[in-house]
């Protein structure tokens, strides 16, 4: 009987029902089938919390600790669901808040969705309490940003920001709604937005493009394939196994575009970038053919342009044409959605084999194995290092669990020794590089995939700058696995200053509360592992537990992640350990 | 290191409060100086045109096109060469009318293509419109006058080559659907 009663409600609303402003948000994010909201009231978007306790039972509310950890959990709900994430935030500080986040949305092409409450309209521009110009601050970090000045609009303009933030290449949207605009009673009526005329989210695929990277990929003798998120967002990891696997492409993934192919796939060469894998770094300036796809060339990935396949035909696969010759130049440009254009170039591509040309990187590989990979997952010194600590992870997640990293050594320890198995298990702030991202994502990324184990791997900087979002941990009861790296350093920092500073460590040392303690002030888990004997047990517990779990590890203080790429140098001047006198710059 | 070329670029973008700072964000996040900018409806109802005058790399401001391109309510963005161009400025001079009585004035006027638009009893006002070179010669002529106030606005142009800006708005939108 509730249920007709709803029903009938719901059909009324469609044809234009009056209701608040504040009530009209809500029913469209039920309408979007939003399952939670990330956020934090104040008084300026208190008319659309009070509508919320109506809307308990459908639309999950998690409050964090602060409106920045809205934003990375919302980021991590969106990257393992696919879906939007949606935050609310006040007006003044609380938009402020926001931005780092959405900031770090922009640049890993994330959508989000985040209703910031304002002033009301007729105080806008009088420095009244808690106002900001949210829009202006926004600007240049949002895919869309809108001040929404009356509730009238509220239906249209929420459409736009959830077509917006998930069409094309994906971003958050912000949109500002005045105190009055969520009072005020609109005439409910809500279309879905499917376009407008001034955005065209997906080019249309070229198909004398498609037939010209296919020809280059068929006279390749030595192809590498890079592959960056715009395969996970376009959810082309299939279409893209089969294309590699067709042509026999040797692939390795951006840190974006990580956990996108099994980690152990013959084909998967390990990662791109500073700290990635020896062998597509090295061959990089070696191969015939880069085929890139739904990836931007950052400039941790590329290094020195001047000296960055210089040698090579460069295949170019993105959504986004700006992105197209804006670091690289591409001799085959083809825009398009990765799904849709791998579908079309996957007939025209040749079977083939590259025995010898995939013979390097298992050389690569091998030299790796001796020199880095070996000395990090079981170091000879008493000391325990970040790669050890992953070995015993994935020996126990089986590859199956959810990675979220924050930002430093520890992410970059992490993102070259997790195993994937399932696509959408990375998560990690690449392009921002956000320093407490990790916490609050990892509580976005367990809501967005809930079967799956989330740990949150983090160093003991990164997390002291979100480290309240525990409080969210422990009142949602969101079950997350966090290990945080202990090396009581800012490792990053501190490795670059022994590398290119002259050791002088500067502000790098940390003195750090009991992280333990700490945990259990928040009545979660929690242990410390000091010594090699008890750390396979130790991980065992916490990947077993049922409930969050902190696990504090202490690590060596100053340890190196090698291989490494000097910043300024070129990706095959990458160097596999510390050199003797190495000359600082 | 190339040489800086004198560009001038036109975006053709829906009409909404804000666009022309998306638009301005764009340059100064890339250390872009702005020579001139002008704003007006184009021939398509709806559509404002914003003609951009820079003196920077070809190469930076191909890649600041397609940034401009990616804001949602940025339709086209295009940049010329001063040659793919039609273009015309205007400049005022306001100049004592002791000036214009001496006689000194007429001969200037009437060279440089110049009109009087108003007359007072202490000064008079001077329109030229032209190119930047054009007003720029009529300046150095009128500056012993003195020149008691100068304004001049950023460049209007249009592109030789055939532009429709209908042609660039997204057809594929399907009419809106109402959810349930």
């Amino acid at each position: 009987m509730g249920q007709l009663i709803q029903e009938e409600q719901s059909q009324l609303i469609d044809t234009g029902i009056k209701m608040s402003g504040a009530r009209a948000v809500l029913e469209i994010l039920l309408r979007e089938e939003v399952e939670y909201i990330f956020g934090y009231p104040g008084g300026a978007i208190m008319p659309i919390y009070d509508e919320l306790m109506d809307y308990q039972d459908r639309l999950k509310h998690i409050l964090t600790r602060h409106e920045q950890g809205a934003t990375h959990a919302a980021q991590g709900y969106a990257r393992t669901s696919g879906k939007v994430g949606v935050c609310f935030a006040t007006s003044g500080p609380g938009a402020t808040n926001l931005i780092t986040g959405i900031a770090d949305a922009q640049i890993d092409s994330t959508p989000l969705v985040c209703i910031t409450g304002q002033v009301s309209a007729h105080l806008l521009g009088t420095d009244a309490f808690q106002e900001t110009n949210i829009i202006g601050i926004s600007m240049p970090v949002t895919k869309w940003n809108y001040q929404v000045t009356s509730a009238d609009e509220i239906p249209e303009v929420l459409a736009k920001a959830f077509y917006i933030a998930q069409s094309g290449r994906p971003g958050p949207v912000l949109i500002d709604i005045t105190k009055n605009a969520q009072f005020d009673t609109c005439n409910f009526q809500y279309k879905k937005c499917l376009g407008f005329r001034s955005y065209i989210p997906v080019p249309s695929i070229n198909d004398l493009q498609v037939k010209q990277a296919a020809e280059a990929i068929n006279r390749s003798k030595k192809p590498l394939l890079l592959l960056g998120q715009g395969v996970l967002l376009a959810n082309a990891e299939s279409e893209l196994k089969h294309l590699i696997e067709k042509a026999d492409i040797p692939t390795a993934w951006t840190i974006l575009g990580l956990s996108g192919l099994e980690s152990d796939h013959p084909l998967n060469m390990g990662m791109l970038g500073m700290h990635g894998n020896y062998g597509p770094n090295l061959l990089t300036n070696e191969c015939d053919l880069l085929i890139a796809v739904g990836m931007r060339f950052d400039d941790r990935v590329t290094g020195n342009l001047d000296h960055y396949a210089k040698q090579a035909e460069v295949v170019h696969i993105e959504i986004d044409p700006a992105e197209i010759n804006k670091n690289v130049h591409a001799d085959y440009p083809v825009l398009g959605d990765a799904k849709a254009v791998l579908e079309k170039l996957i007939p025209l591509v040749d079977q083939n084999d590259h025995n010898d040309w995939k013979e390097r990187f298992k050389r690569c590989r091998q030299e790796e194995q001796k020199k880095v990979i070996e000395k990090a997952m079981n170091p000879t010194s008493d000391q325990l290092s970040m790669g050890e600590v992953m070995k015993w992870i994935n020996q126990y997640s089986g590859g199956e669990a959810i990675v979220v990293t924050d930002v430093g050594q520890h992410q970059m320890v992490a993102c070259r020794y997790a195993q994937f198995r399932q696509s959408k298990s990375s998560i990690t702030s690449g392009g921002l590089g956000t320093m407490g991202f990790c916490l609050p994502a990892a509580i976005g990324a367990k809501l967005g995939s809930p079967d799956q184990e989330v740990v949150a791997i983090i160093g003991d900087g990164g997390v002291q700058m979100t480290i309240q979002e525990l409080g969210t941990i422990m009142q949602c009861e969101i079950p997350i696995k966090v290990v945080i790296l202990n090396n009581e350093f800012l490792g990053m920092v501190r490795q670059w200053q022994e590398l290119f500073f002259d050791k002088r460590y500067s502000a790098t040392e940390m003195m750090n509360p009991d992280f333990v303690k700490l945990a259990q002030a928040y009545n979660i888990q929690s242990e410390r592992v000091l010594e090699r004997d008890t750390l396979d047990a130790a991980v065992h517990r916490l990947m077993s537990s049922k409930e969050s779990y902190v696990l504090e590890v202490m690590v060596a203080k100053e340890n190196n992640v090698f291989p490494m790429v000097p910043t300024g140098a070129s990706v095959s001047d990458i160097i596999l350990e510390k050199p003797n006198n190495y000359e600082s710059k | 290191m190339s040489l800086n070329k004198s560009l001038t670029i036109s975006v053709f973008s829906e009409s909404r409060a804000g666009i022309l700072h998306k638009i301005t964000t764009a340059f100064s996040r890339r250390k872009i100086n702005i020579i001139s900018l002008t704003v007006s409806e184009c021939e398509v109802e709806g559509v404002f045109r914003y003609t951009i005058e820079v003196e920077e790399q070809e190469d930076s401001i191909r890649k600041l096109v397609l940034q401009l391109e990616k804001q949602v309510e940025v339709i086209k963005a295009f940049y010329h060469y001063e040659n793919e161009l039609v273009s015309q400025e205007i400049a005022l001079f306001k100049i004592p009318i002791s000036a214009i009585a001496a006689g000194k004035a007429e001969k200037i006027l009437r060279e440089h293509n110049a009109r009087v638009l108003t007359l007072e009893a202490d000064y008079a006002v001077i329109e030229k419109t032209g190119y930047r070179r054009e007003i720029m010669a009529l300046y150095q002529e009128l500056e012993s006058m003195p020149i008691l106030e100068y304004a001049s606005s950023g460049k209007v142009a249009i592109s030789k080559p055939e532009t429709d800006i209908r042609s660039y708005f997204n057809k594929s939108v399907p009419q809106h659907a109402v959810i349930s």
